[in-house]
């Protein structure tokens, strides 16, 4: 491994004060910076463990539930408070990574994994992601995996969080503390697009730190589930994905969150498909007429065409699911 | 632990025992343990996390110690393959990994056997389908599955 100095700061101002520093980063879980590392495709000169300062507990929080960036991924998606009232966020986390790496990767960490787009990975070839200015090998190379929301000529790399998108749906906010005090960011805003600066994932900045993820009571009112479509039935990204959070009333929906992974340069809620299931039971026409509208907008490139049909069919079944399990335990 | 950051001091409990160990910032607990504590049981596979090959147990729970730096250990507890049965004995697992021919090369079988003591640790063999999914961080090659998903099903009975 290329060498880089450790630090273990006492308390935020002086990580904080690290962090700003040229070639330092923050480090918790490590799954991804050292994978990462190992591959040259980021060359910190210091790595900053933020463990001891990121809590990870998991707690009930203004009718709603904190939990902290250091909580391991295992952890949330063992914990009843998880379970019982975003069960969409325990599958997504269940259908992450592996065991070890679950044991091992951080709530906060998760967010700010980094794309697996396989020029972002390749330092062999162009990538404006790794090396800004150098162009995008993705969009006119092999980009099956790739995003059909949300890119530009410069970037197409998908987000592959599953955790974020269950937080989407869950319409979590995202806890950010620097000197400077807390702040709280929507989950639906924490993503940036790549439009002009692919290498600038979310809206953080220097030295700022994810303390806590925030889900709100009226997400736990709803029912939610997480399915996962993927090239093998366990350990393996997304291609496509879906997160239902659902209040029904009187046998038809009152209120919808869909967001959709694998397919987004962040995570992506569908702005035509929840309107077209409000309101409505779900019966198997509605399900079918809402799915067809997943896609729309989408944009795709010549190896991730088949996402368009994928990802239909992959709200299809989601809502499909759901309705089975609302007819069962309604 | 010195100010400059470049070589720590550390201290892992490694098998029941305190060891003290000088290592550089970017050590990995698989190098730590391999070149510096010569516990060569625990094997470097892709160094990616991909594999499973390094498994080894961290305060209790299983981690790819590929990927988790020698100084985040610092102070914690560390299992490897060479701590898992007292001197001169086998595991439950162990023993069933042989009894049901789990391997081939055999190069997998020490994270095979770390994840499968931390599978029936966490409840999670009560089926063949669970087994699978709880042991898909760990990649055999040879493609010994069947027998291993067997092992971990028969040590788990045995264990119960």
């Amino acid at each position: 491994m290329a060498l880089f100095r450790y630090h273990r700061p006492g308390d935020l101002s002086e990580a904080h004060a690290r962090a700003v520093t040229p070639g330092a980063m923050y480090i918790a879980g490590g799954t991804d910076l050292l994978q990462l590392v190992q591959e040259r495709v980021t060359q910190p000169a210091e790595v900053i463990d933020v463990n001891r300062l990121a809590p990870p507990e998991i707690e009930t929080s203004e009718g709603g539930v904190r939990i902290g960036a250091g909580a391991k991924l295992n952890a949330m998606a063992a914990h009843p408070l998880v379970r019982e009232r975003y069960p969409v966020v325990a599958e997504a986390l269940m259908g992450s990574a592996s065991p070890q790496v679950r044991n091992m990767a951080t709530a906060g960490g998760n967010l700010l994994q980094r794309t697996r787009c396989l020029y972002f990975r390749d330092v062999a070839t162009p990538c404006n992601k790794r090396q800004p200015g150098s162009g995008c090998s993705a969009w006119d190379g092999q980009n099956r995996q790739n995003a059909i929301f949300g890119g530009s000529p410069t970037c197409i790399a998908v987000q592959p969080s599953d955790f974020a998108v269950a937080l989407l749906a869950c319409d979590a906010e995202i806890v950010l503390a620097s000197p400077g005090g807390e702040r709280r960011v929507p989950m639906a805003d924490f993503h940036r697009l790549p439009i002009e600066a692919p290498e600038i994932e979310t809206v953080m900045e220097p030295g700022e730190l994810i303390t806590a993820i925030e889900l709100p009571d009226r997400a736990a009112q709803r029912r939610s589930r997480y399915l996962k479509v993927r090239d093998r039935a366990s350990f393996e990204w997304a291609v496509t994905s879906c997160a239902l959070s659902i209040r029904m009333e009187g046998g038809a929906v009152s209120e919808a969150r869909v967001a959709v992974g694998g397919v987004g340069t962040k995570p992506w809620r569908l702005p035509n498909v929840e309107p077209a299931i409000v309101g409505q039971a779900l019966t198997e026409q509605v399900i079918t007429s809402a799915a067809e509208r997943a896609a729309e907008g989408a944009e795709p490139r010549q190896h991730n065409a088949f996402k368009v049909p994928l990802l239909v069919g992959t709200v299809r079944k989601a809502l499909r699911e759901f309705a089975q399990m609302e007819a069962v335990q309604p | 632990m010195p100010e400059d950051g470049r070589a720590l001091e550390i201290e892992l409990r490694v098998n029941g025992q305190s060891r003290r160990l000088g290592v550089e910032g970017s050590t990995t607990l698989l190098d730590a343990l391999r070149d510096r504590l010569h516990l060569t049981g625990t094997k470097k596979g892709c160094d990616l996390g991909q594999c499973g090959a390094c498994t080894v147990l961290l305060d209790g729970q299983r981690v790819v110690s590929c990927l988790t730096l020698a100084a985040q250990a610092d102070g914690r507890d560390v299992i490897t393959i060479e701590g898992i049965a007292p001197e001169g004995q086998l595991h439950p697992v162990q023993a069933a990994f042989i009894e049901h021919d789990a391997f081939q090369c055999g190069y997998c079988t020490p994270g095979q056997i770390m994840s499968a003591v931390a599978l029936i640790q966490e409840g999670r063999a009560t089926s063949d389908e669970e087994i699978r999914e709880h042991m898909s961080g760990n990649l055999c090659r040879c493609g010994a599955y069947t027998n291993i998903v067997a092992a971990v099903r028969d040590a788990a009975a045995k264990m119960a």
